[in-house]
């Protein structure tokens, strides 16, 4: 198990997202609210990377003439073909059995527990006194 | 020789950096749909005499359709990419210096031929004001684009409502070395095989230029046989119907037979509609030949020698072998590569085509045939 430390925790406050890259492959982290999601910034459609789309809801219709918009931010769409992906899930809307993204395990941890290690971060040095994102990866 | 893809496909959104191609590609890319765009009406005056900049200016755009602007909202603003505006403010494809980096550089593509939509006159109703926005649109991609980027190849926008504007426009520039082809779009006033248009095909035909239909337009027809659809979705399904209106008037009014040498591009169409089209076509005219005495083959041998399709946006089925199979069916050798870029629907060179597709019919459709029809060295 690797932990990789992300970033400082105050770098990123709710509705920002930055891309890292892990293990040689890019991943997005996003702060919804105050939550934090990390997934994998290759769309599964054409590869386009993901950080470059917004975060919208998700409209359904039980009948048509009737919708209903719910989940508000916590649908990511591809900038270029417009897929949707569940941030909680990783599901796409349109074939949530095969299309999905990897999701990572991210939380925030202080610096006093990491510095122990063993975790990975190049450009930045670790604080006991401050918070991190952190991703761990097998 | 191998396919391999680059291995990150966008610049960094956050950084603006390119990722650069990582691995050299290997095989060069023509692309035969690239959209670039004025970002405003200012950036057209020094090709646009001074009183149609004022007539702009003061009255505006109106199209066939009675507006000035496409009539269904699109799935993304101004329908491009949402990766693609440039941070200097401008539409997509307005910055030279993006598109090298984004498209061009990142893919590694060798030519890429200009399709303008925008600020480009087809469909205006004032037929000045389309002749003088196409001639506008043209000198722009010369001096602004084609000039200072070679890869990057014209089209000669012609206002294909007024033939001879039209054709004035293409004995005007189809000597230039930077012209690729004459565009018009599929939506006209007439279907396109209509004697109106003749003039047009002849001067192609006279420069060596096959003639793009890139879908849109505004003939002043709704987009349905029935009217307008409710729905975006609904346009976008019916470009593959007003394709087939295309190809079935070319091969039905003879275009073909009158001008043999002619080649003609349907871009961003698609491709899966037409062999069903033409199956249909030559059973047709087995059974009617007396009505239209002046075709002297079937409509599948005229499809086969006079019509290119470029394969965005490629259809999707499930599965991805029926697409090699209708593409089998079309020809390996009419089928050319087309991104689209920076429009939302996009496709990426390397991962639109089916894994299972041979590296040799690759090389026909991102290279091979693209050359052929735009005569590229
Ligand atoms: S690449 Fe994401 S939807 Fe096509």
């Amino acid at each position: 198990m690797v932990r990789h430390v992300i970033a400082p925790a105050k770098d990123l406050p709710a509705g920002n997202r930055i891309r890292v890259m892990i293990d040689g492959k890019p991943v997005l982290v996003l702060n919804i609210k105050g939550e934090l999601f990390a997934l994998s910034d290759t769309c599964p459609h054409r590869g386009a990377s993901l950080s470059g789309g917004i975060l919208t809801g998700h409209v359904v219709s039980e009948t048509p003439g009737e919708y209903k918009y719910s989940r508000a931010g916590e649908i990511l769409r591809c900038p270029w073909h417009a897929w949707e992906f569940d941030v909680r899930t990783g599901r796409s809307w349109c074939d949530p059995k095969r299309m999905r993204l990897m999701q990572l395990d991210v939380k925030i941890e202080p610096g006093a527990s990491l510095v122990e290690g063993p975790y990975k971060t190049e450009t930045f040095p670790v604080r006991i006194e401050d918070d991190y994102i952190v991703i761990e990866t097998t | 020789m191998t396919l391999d893809a680059p291995v990150v496909h966008n610049l960094d959104p956050a950084t603006g950096e390119s990722s650069a191609v990582t691995k050299p590609n290997r095989l060069s890319i023509i692309d035969g749909d690239v959209h670039t765009a004025p970002s405003k009406l200012a950036e057209l005056a020094p090709f646009l005499p001074q009183r149609w900049l004022e007539h702009m200016q003061t009255y505006g755009s109106r199209k066939r359709h009675g507006s000035s602007y496409e009539p269904y909202p699109k799935a993304a603003p101004r329908a491009m990419r949402r990766d693609a505006w440039p941070d200097e403010g401008g539409l997509p494809g307005s910055s030279l210096q993006l598109l090298q980096k984004q498209h061009l550089d990142h893919y590694g593509v060798d030519v890429g031929v200009m399709g303008p939509l925008g600020l480009s006159g087809q469909g205006e109703i004032n037929l000045d004001l389309s002749a003088a926005l196409a001639s506008a649109i043209n000198l722009w991609q010369l001096e602004v684009m084609a000039k200072p980027e070679p890869r990057l190849k014209a089209s000669i926008v012609v206002p294909f409502e007024d033939a001879v504007a039209s054709v004035r426009e293409i004995e005007r520039l189809g000597a230039d070395p930077h012209i690729a082809q004459v565009f018009m779009l599929t939506r006209s006033m007439e279907p396109l095989g209509s004697r109106r248009y003749w003039p047009i095909y002849e001067a192609a035909q006279a420069y060596d230029l096959p003639v793009g239909f890139h879908v849109f337009g505004a003939g002043g027809h709704p987009y349905t046989g029935a009217g307008w659809p409710s729905y975006y979705i609904e346009e976008g399904a019916g470009h593959a119907t007003s394709c087939q209106t295309v190809v079935t008037s070319l091969v039905m009014e003879g275009v073909f037979e009158r001008f043999p040498k002619l080649r003609t591009v349907m871009i961003e169409g698609g491709f899966g509609w037409l062999p069903a089209l033409t199956w249909r076509l030559d059973k047709l005219l087995d059974r009617m030949r007396d009505e239209v005495p002046h075709l002297t083959r079937r409509p599948s041998e005229y499809i086969r020698e006079h019509i290119w399709l470029t394969t965005q946006p490629m259809e999707e089925p499930e599965q991805r072998a029926h697409l090699e199979e209708t593409m089998e069916w079309i020809g390996w050798d009419r089928l050319l590569f087309a991104s689209d870029y920076p429009h939302w629907d996009f496709d990426d060179p390397f991962r639109a085509f089916p894994a299972s597709i041979s590296d040799a019919h690759k090389r026909q459709i991102l290279t091979a045939n693209g050359k052929a029809v735009y005569r590229l060295g």
